[in-house]
Parts: structure tokens; C-alpha cells; sequence
């Protein structure tokens, strides 16, 4: 490079760069997948790099980025709590109902 | 893909495209039976994710070795990196950047993996830059001619796929995922690497020395990439240990180097090429490729930095960080700015 | 401007502009294949000496991108860059074979690549300067984007299928390029006092390499009477510098003032001193091996 600084100041620039989560559309018709996270100073740099680092091999249709710290997520100590109530709901599953065979479109 | 009855092309070139990477890709996730355990979790084979609780220790171990793993991409970029305005053909010149360009997006894979263990990308490389968190060796050896390019792709990402195909299976989830697409993805570099000493094998007498002499240069680092010997003088117990137990390694390192050699030494023959060890000979009897004494004491020498390019790596990584902080700098304060702005109008 | 050169060009007889077109055609199979048809010899000879244009400014282009790989500011931009060279490397291989046919001479891409010697490549200067700092390239990005976007937007309809297959693929990559360029121009002249120094600096740098690239070269005014493109390059210009002003604008930067000098002569092989140095990193491997294939 012709202009080279030598300053480190800007160095830790980067450590104050929020952390973002990428989800992927593989193609139309499937949900945006996680595959990874980045930094990136905003949200439009932050889909930018997305495309280059996640899609490089046409692995996306549509790409969403959200900022790490804006996601809530569910902790494993109250895993048992949010999801074994679940478990013994088997009437929400289709498979449940006996139906007659011969029926169309169900 | 190569035009010729010698290598089929659906025949598997790299470990990637072995059923042992279809194998380690496969997961069933039986925690429900299993509980949150982690010692149980380990012992039934199960995936770790990053908010499960987890020893210190493993977590420690992760982060070295995936921080590890992740600058060896980003250094990695460099030898071939060089060669990009070099290409001796628009194609190679595609291919090659393409190439490079993967391997910084392994890099931010991984660095991406090490995160989820609660280290910040900016705090990993600075430990690359200051010296304090290693990469693989085998950067440190220069790219004198094209040829060099080929021997990288056939021999180093042949190396680092037999290396990484079992760790998409590695205990800790984020790690395992990453290694999946990167392992994908390499088997390409391996091929392309290949596909370069197969033209220059049949060139002209120039290009077949060439490829030759990279071989030459290439073939014993390559090896050194497995590590240390498990067992026997040259063995330093090490971390494989703890690594085992935990299921983030699977293989010892001799185990793995032999598979190399074994899958190698074939396709050696194939391009025409002498591997510069006059004891590798197939061996009946162990149903495996015999190979001659590594020089562990290169291996150490070069480890602790005293190889042809350890200095020089290090020094371009540096120069175009500090180079870019300024823009960095820049687009921090730009966010910052219309941050606020966006806030003040809300 | 472009009406009197326009004129000028009629005034120039086709066999005069098809020969400057090709100075490296000479002697070679092209002037020996002379059909009886000759005025559509020449039509072809100009078509490819425009192509030409076309195709050397993305392929020096490309080469100087490749120079930033392990060199970019974060290792994303590493990539993102790699992207846009990998992009103009893929307009240029598209497009030398069918300059190959079209000049008679059945040349692929290396033979445009890595053989020809300087006084040979129809690129402007612009895009053979030397890599400065990110800013410089972002500048100059953001220009040649602006440019490359209207051009081959006037190329989507091509007389020639080729071409008009090779536009239709690049003005989604160039659109891509110049969101690229943009966002980055915007950042760093509205970010830090130094990088809004650095960026100014920059946009001021790359003035005088711009007249070049909308300027009515004969063959560029041939290719318009053939319907290889829709437009002149002096009609591309004003909606490519709205472009850019309005980003310079955005990002709290001022245009330049017109420049005192002004590059000119790329498309007549007339090249700056970087050009003979980025040819010989380019070419140096091929050229050792003469007749070897990679």
C-alpha cells in the first residue's frame, strides 16, 4: 500500500463491533436456516459480509442477519420445563387420528 | 473430470469424499434419553452445544484448538494468496481465487465456532498477531513455483481433510457443523491441487520437474501436519488424552498419517510422481503403506518459529490489520452516527 | 462532444479504424483471412476491437482486485473483493473467445491474456493504476461500477448474443459492485476525520482517469451504428455520475474541481507506467513455457 499508517489506535476498532447471527433461505419455499455469525459495524454491512461468507456456493435465496444481543434465547437449565409439557400432547399431531383411507385431501 | 482412464472421477480422491465423512456428518441426537450430563453426554456420543454446562477445561481446549484451526485458514491464504496475479491461465486464476477466497471463509467458520465459547474475534487474533496462539506449520514453507500450488492442494488440503473429516464429529456442535461445510468445500482444493500436477506431469519437461520438485518440498511437511508421533521416542503424550476422552479427536496422530499415506502414495503413482522417501513401499503383510523416519527435529525447529517463512507470515497478517484499522475506525463511527441518528428520529 | 466525434469518425475510412483497432491482429491470421465481403471484415474488426475494450477493463481490473487477497482491511472484505474480481474475471473469459472469432484469428482467453504485449490492451488507464489505500479503491470501484453498470445495461439487447449473454450476467454482478463501493465511500467519508481525509483524497485521485471511460472512441461509435450497444460511452455518462455524485454527496464529500490533466489513449494501446508492470506479473509464468497448457 502507498498510504500505510502505523498508528494502532484504530486497532481495537473491531472489539466494539456487535456480533451478528445469519440465517439462510436455501431456496424459496424453506425457512431461513441459522449457518454461522459475523461482525460487522451495521446491519447493511452485516448482510453484505453474510452474502460473501454464506453463499458463496449459491447456498441462499435470501439472506437475514439479527444482532446476537437481540435475541432472547431459552436456557438449557429450563429446558424441561418449556419443552417436556409438550411431549404427552400427542393430539396436536396429525398422525393421531385414524381416518378412513379412502378419504382425499386430508 | 481429468480426461483420462487412469483416476476415475467418481472415485474418492480425499477423505471428504470417503463414506467416513457421510458417517461423521450423521448425528442422532438421543438427549432426551441421555439427560444434560456432560460426562454422560460424552460418553453417549452426544453433541455439546455452546449453553450447555461444560468443564473449563474443555472449553479452554476448544478455544485453542479451534483459534488454532482458524487462523492456520487465514494464514493458510498466504502462499497461494501470492500466486493469485501469477496464475499461468485465466482459469487457473479463477480457481485459485476462489480458493484463497474459501479459505477466509474457513477461517470466519471457525472463528464464527469460536465465539460460541465466549472469546471475541478481535481477542483470538490478536493472539495470532502477538505470537501467543499458533497456527499450522506448515505455512511456513514458501510457494517457490507454480507447481507449488498444485502439491498445497494435493498434499497440505489432502493432509488437512484426512485431519478434519473425523472432526465432524467432534463433541462440540458448533465446531462439528463448521467442519462439515469446510470439509465440503476442501474437497475442491484438494482436487483442483491435484488437477495442477496432472497437467504439469504430462507437460513439457520444465513443467514435469517442476511438479516433481514441489512433491519433493512438500511431501515430509505434509506428513508433519498429523503431529507428533502417539507412541515411541519422539512422542509427547500431549493433549490427545483429553482430547479423546472428550471426543473432540478421534484418531491418534499416526493413525491418521497412515491413512494419508495409504490413500497418497497410490495417487503419487498415478501422477508419474516420486514421493522423496526411498523406503515407502506398499507392505503386504500390515495391508498398508510403509514410510521412512519423519525429522522431528524440523518439526520442532519450525514450530518454534525458526522455519523459512514463520517471520514473514506473521508480519503481512499484522501489516494489513493495522493497514485496515483506519477503515475499521471508520465504519465504527459511522454506525455509531446513524445509530443515534436513527434513535433521535425514533 | 460526442456529436463532433461522431462526425470525426465518419470522416475516417472503415479500413483505417479497422487496422488501429487491431494492432496486434497484424500479420496474423486475421489480415490473411480476408473474405471477399470486406466491409463486413471490417465490421467484424471493429466489433472485436470494441470487445476488446469491453473485456481488457475488466481483466486488468481483475488482476489489480486479485492484489488485495490477504491485504484487505477485515477478512470479509477479503472475500467481498475477491467476489468482484472473480465476477470481472468471468465477463472478461466470456467474452475473449468470441473476440477470437470475431477477429479471425480463433484466439482463446489466454492468448488474449497472457501474449499480448502492451501497445496490444484497449483498457483505460484507470482500472492498470497501481493498488493505493482502501479508499483509493473504493473510488475507483465506485466509478468504473457506476460506468460498467450503465454500459452493459446498453448491451442487455446486443446485436451480438454473446455479448448481450456476457451483459445480462454482469449488470447483476455490476450492480452488486457498485452497492459495494458505495456503502464503503459512505462510510469512510462520513466516519473518522481521517478516513473522510483519506476518502476525499481519494474521489480526488481518480478525477482525472474518469473523462476516459465515456469517451466516443471510434469503435465504441462503430459498435453503436452495429447494434452491438445502445449507446455511445458519453450517453452512459450522466446517469453514471449521478451515481457518483450523489454518493459523494451522501457521504459529506465534495466533487473535484475539473482536473488539470486528463488520461487519455488506453483504448489506442497508449498505456501509463504501471501498465508494463501488472503485464508482467500477469504474464510471466505463461510467457516462460511457451506452448505448455496449465
Amino acid at each position: 500500500m502507498s498510504e500505510s499508517t502505523t498508528e494502532v489506535a484504530g486497532v481495537d476498532a473491531e472489539r466494539s463491533w456487535p456480533l451478528w447471527e445469519v440465517f439462510v433461505r436455501g431456496k424459496r419455499g424453506l425457512a431461513h436456516t441459522h449457518v454461522g455469525s459475523l461482525h460487522a459495524p451495521d446491519a447493511e454491512m452485516a448482510l453484505r459480509n453474510g452474502r460473501d461468507v454464506y453463499t458463496r456456493r449459491q447456498e441462499g435465496v435470501s439472506i437475514w442477519v439479527v444482532r446476537a444481543d437481540d435475541i432472547t434465547a431459552s436456557s438449557p437449565d429450563e429446558k424441561d420445563s418449556f419443552f417436556d409439557p409438550a411431549a404427552d400432547k400427542i393430539y396436536r399431531h396429525p398422525s393421531f387420528y385414524d381416518v378412513p383411507k379412502d378419504v382425499e385431501y386430508l | 473430470m481429468y480426461g483420462n482412464d487412469v483416476i476415475d472421477p467418481n472415485d474418492p480422491l480425499n477423505a471428504a469424499e470417503t463414506e467416513s465423512y457421510d458417517q461423521a456428518r450423521r448425528h442422532e441426537d438421543r438427549r432426551h434419553e441421555v439427560g444434560d450430563d456432560f460426562d454422560a453426554l460424552i460418553a453417549a456420543d452426544q453433541r455439546i452445544e455452546p449453553r450447555d454446562a461444560m468443564p473449563d477445561k474443555y472449553r479452554q481446549t476448544l478455544i485453542r484448538q479451534i483459534a488454532q484451526h482458524a487462523h492456520s485458514e487465514i494464514i493458510g491464504m498466504q502462499p497461494e494468496g501470492n500466486w493469485i496475479t501469477r496464475a499461468p491461465s485465466l482459469r487457473r486464476k479463477a480457481i485459485l481465487t476462489a480458493k484463497v477466497q474459501d479459505e477466509a471463509g474457513h477461517g470466519l467458520y471457525l472463528y464464527s465456532a469460536t465465539e460460541t465459547l465466549g472469546i471475541d474475534r478481535a481477542e483470538l487474533l490478536d493472539r495470532l498477531h502477538n505470537g501467543t496462539q499458533k497456527y499450522s506449520s506448515i505455512f511456513n514453507y514458501p510457494t517457490l513455483t507454480w507447481a507449488d500450488n498444485g502439491a498445497i492442494g494435493w498434499l497440505v488440503d489432502g493432509a488437512a481433510i484426512m485431519n478434519q473429516v473425523p472432526l465432524c464429529r467432534c463433541s462440540y456442535g458448533p465446531y462439528a457443523r463448521a467442519m462439515i461445510r469446510v470439509c465440503k468445500e476442501e474437497s475442491f482444493h484438494q482436487r483442483q491441487g491435484f488437477e495442477i500436477l496432472w497437467v504439469l506431469s504430462r507437460g513439457t519437461e520444465a513443467q514435469r520437474a517442476m511438479a516433481q520438485d514441489a512433491a519433493n518440498r512438500w511431501w515430509w511437511p505434509a506428513l508433519m501436519m498429523f503431529g507428533p508421533p502417539d507412541t515411541g521416542e519422539a512422542a509427547t503424550g500431549g493433549h490427545t488424552a483429553q482430547s479423546m476422552a472428550w471426543g473432540i479427536k478421534r484418531f491418534s496422530n499416526d493413525d491418521l498419517r497412515q491413512k494419508f499415506v495409504d490413500m497418497t502414495a497410490p495417487q503419487a503413482q498415478k501422477l508419474g510422481l516420486t514421493l522423496p522417501d526411498p523406503e515407502l513401499r506398499w507392505n503386504e503383510e500390515r495391508g498398508h503403506w510403509d514410510f521412512g523416519q519423519i525429522d522431528w527435529d524440523e518439526f520442532w525447529r519450525v514450530l518454534r518459529g525458526d522455519g523459512p517463512c514463520n517471520a514473514e507470515r506473521v508480519a503481512h497478517r499484522r501489516r494489513a490489520h493495522e493497514e485496515g484499522a483506519w477503515v475499521r475506525e471508520a465504519a465504527n463511527a459511522y454506525a455509531a452516527k446513524h445509530a443515534e441518528a436513527r434513535e433521535s428520529a425514533a | 462532444m460526442s456529436a463532433d466525434r461522431s462526425e470525426d469518425t465518419s470522416r475516417v475510412p472503415r479500413s483505417a479504424w479497422a487496422e488501429r483497432a487491431r494492432p496486434g491482429a497484424q500479420g496474423r491470421g486475421a489480415t490473411e483471412a480476408v473474405s471477399e465481403d470486406t466491409s463486413e471484415l471490417a465490421a467484424q474488426g471493429g466489433s472485436a476491437a470494441y470487445l476488446l475494450g469491453v473485456a481488457d477493463d475488466a481483466m486488468v481490473y481483475a488482476q489489480r482486485l486479485g492484489e488485495w487477497m490477504t491485504n484487505a482491511p477485515q477478512i470479509e472484505e477479503d472475500m467481498a473483493l475477491g467476489n468482484v474480481s472473480l465476477d470481472l474475471l468471468g465477463q472478461a473469459r466470456g467474452l475473449y473467445p468470441r473476440i477470437g472469432e470475431l477477429d479471425g484469428t480463433d484466439r482463446g482467453e489466454d492468448d488474449y491474456a497472457m501474449f499480448r504485449d502492451e501497445r496490444q490492451w484497449r483498457n483505460v488507464h484507470l482500472v492498470e493504476q497501481e493498488r493505493g489505500d482502501f479508499a483509493r479503491e473504493m473510488a475507483r470501484m465506485l466509478w468504473f461500477a457506476a460506468y460498467q453498470n450503465e454500459l452493459y445495461a446498453a448491451q442487455l439487447a446486443s446485436s451480438d448474443p454473446v455479448l448481450a449473454g456476457v451483459a445480462g450476467k454482469a449488470v447483476k454482478e455490476v450492480r452488486y459492485h457498485l452497492d459495494h463501493a458505495r456503502h464503503w465511500v459512505l462510510r469512510l467519508g462520513d466516519g473518522t476525520d481521517e478516513s473522510h481525509r483519506r476518502m476525499q483524497a481519494a474521489i480526488d485521485w481518480a478525477a482525472p482517469y474518469v473523462d476516459e471511460l465515456f469517451e466516443d472512441d471510434p469503435m465504441s461509435l462503430e459498435a453503436v451504428q452495429a447494434g452491438l450497444v445502445a449507446m455511445a460511452p458519453s450517453q452512459l455518462r450522466a446517469r453514471a455520475q449521478h451515481v457518483v455524485e450523489a454518493t459523494v454527496a451522501e457521504a459529506t464529500l465534495t466533487m473535484p474541481e475539473a482536473p488539470g490533466w486528463r488520461s487519455r489513449g488506453g483504448r489506442d494501446g497508449l498505456h501509463s507506467r504501471p501498465m508494463g508492470f501488472l503485464l508482467a506479473e500477469l504474464q510471466h509464468i505463461a510467457r516462460s513455457h511457451p506452448g505448455a497448457t496449465w
